[in-house]
């Protein structure tokens, strides 16, 4: 479960950004959650809540997901990202290093591979709330 | 160059030695250390991270178990978000060497791996050619500049007697850590480590190995 390895370095993330914050105690975390990688958010959020420590230990995790959308550079058209498409292998591949979309996805107009992931690529901080 | 070659032998060299190490392949988009070591039907474990895969006593991780024989078009923020991902989420435990095989030249996972990790020392590949060369050097500035750690400069494939890169190294004041000569027999041991550390190739790198060492011995 890559989740878990992602949690770690959100934990972490949060943590910095807690004391960059000078917060003492952290009692909200809102993070983004990205379509592209087909990250199993119930995962992660469990895995959240086992890692959380010293300042995080209270905090409520937040998950919101965002759709993944990619913009042709040959061609210009935008899409957005459906893994209906792909099989099982390469979904896979994908939610371990998303920039394998580059070797798997390809712009559903012109067929070029070189399109930029306009959102919805990995996981991030939105905001972080305490005291 | 030679640079995954040069790579991945040290890497065996250092595990032939009892050494845990570590092989992760940052040419994204020009992936071939596999092809040296001869990876096939290898794939990583999950367990709350990617566990590389063992072969020849190396821990081994490479885009190619994702990517396949594909080709990878990967433009320089592509492959910064994908070195920061791979960083994240591999598990490599405790290691003795983790070997980084580089693209050429100054590129972006060049630039991400002085931001990322603090403690990377740079080992330089050239040949004898002042093309090469020139890179060598551009890249020794802006390693100095960063102040990143060089190990030194190695020339591979020599064919003529020339001490052009050892005076162009020692101008630089960079440790010139000596001269692979030109193999024509290593293309036949590609997939076949323990051949490629029988060639002369595979002993100028235990030497190399050995200066290394002793360079660092002495710093300390």
């Amino acid at each position: 479960m890559h989740e878990w390895a992602l949690a770690e370095a959100v934990i972490s993330a949060a943590a910095e950004a807690a004391d960059k914050e000078g917060l003492k105690r952290v009692t909200e975390v809102v993070i983004g959650l990205g379509e592209l990688q087909q990250i199993e958010d119930d995962i992660l959020h469990f895995a959240l809540s086992q890692l959380k420590k010293d300042k995080l230990v209270k905090a409520r995790f937040k998950i919101e997901k965002v759709k993944a959308k990619m913009r042709c550079r040959a061609c210009g058209n935008t899409w957005v990202f459906n893994t209906k498409e792909l099989d099982k292998s390469m979904t896979e591949a994908i939610h371990f290093v998303p920039e394998v979309a580059h070797v798997y996805v390809k712009c559903p107009n012109c067929s070029s591979p070189d399109f930029e992931v306009l959102e919805g690529r990995g996981v991030w901080l939105l905001s972080i709330k305490g005291v | 160059m030679g640079k995954s070659l040069l790579a991945s032998t040290l890497a065996l060299v250092l595990a032939k030695k009892g050494l845990t190490v570590g092989l992760f392949d940052l040419d994204f988009t020009s992936p071939s250390s596999h092809l040296i070591l001869g990876v096939k039907n290898l794939q990583p474990t999950e367990d709350r991270g990617i566990i590389p895969p063992q072969i020849h006593g190396l821990k081994y991780m490479s885009i190619i178990y994702y990517s396949g024989n594909n080709p990878v078009p990967l433009r320089g923020a592509d492959v910064s978000n994908a070195l920061i991902e791979l960083l994240t989420v591999v598990k490599w435990g405790r290691l003795d060497y983790l070997v980084l095989d580089m693209p050429p030249g100054i590129s972006d996972a060049t630039l991400d791996l002085m931001r990322l990790i603090k403690n990377a020392e740079f080992l330089m590949v050239t040949t004898p050619s002042q093309l090469a060369f020139e890179t060598v050097r551009k890249l020794a500035d802006l390693l100095r500049e960063l102040g990143a750690s060089v190990i030194g400069v190695v020339e591979n494939m020599k064919m003529t007697q020339t001490d052009f890169v050892q005076r162009q190294t020692k101008a630089l004041g960079l440790a010139f850590l000596g001269s692979i000569p030109f193999d024509k027999n290593l293309e036949s041991t590609l997939g076949k480590p323990d051949r490629l550390l029988a060639t002369v190739f595979g002993e100028k790198v235990k030497l190399l190995n050995s200066k290394i060492e002793k360079n660092q011995t002495s710093k300390l």
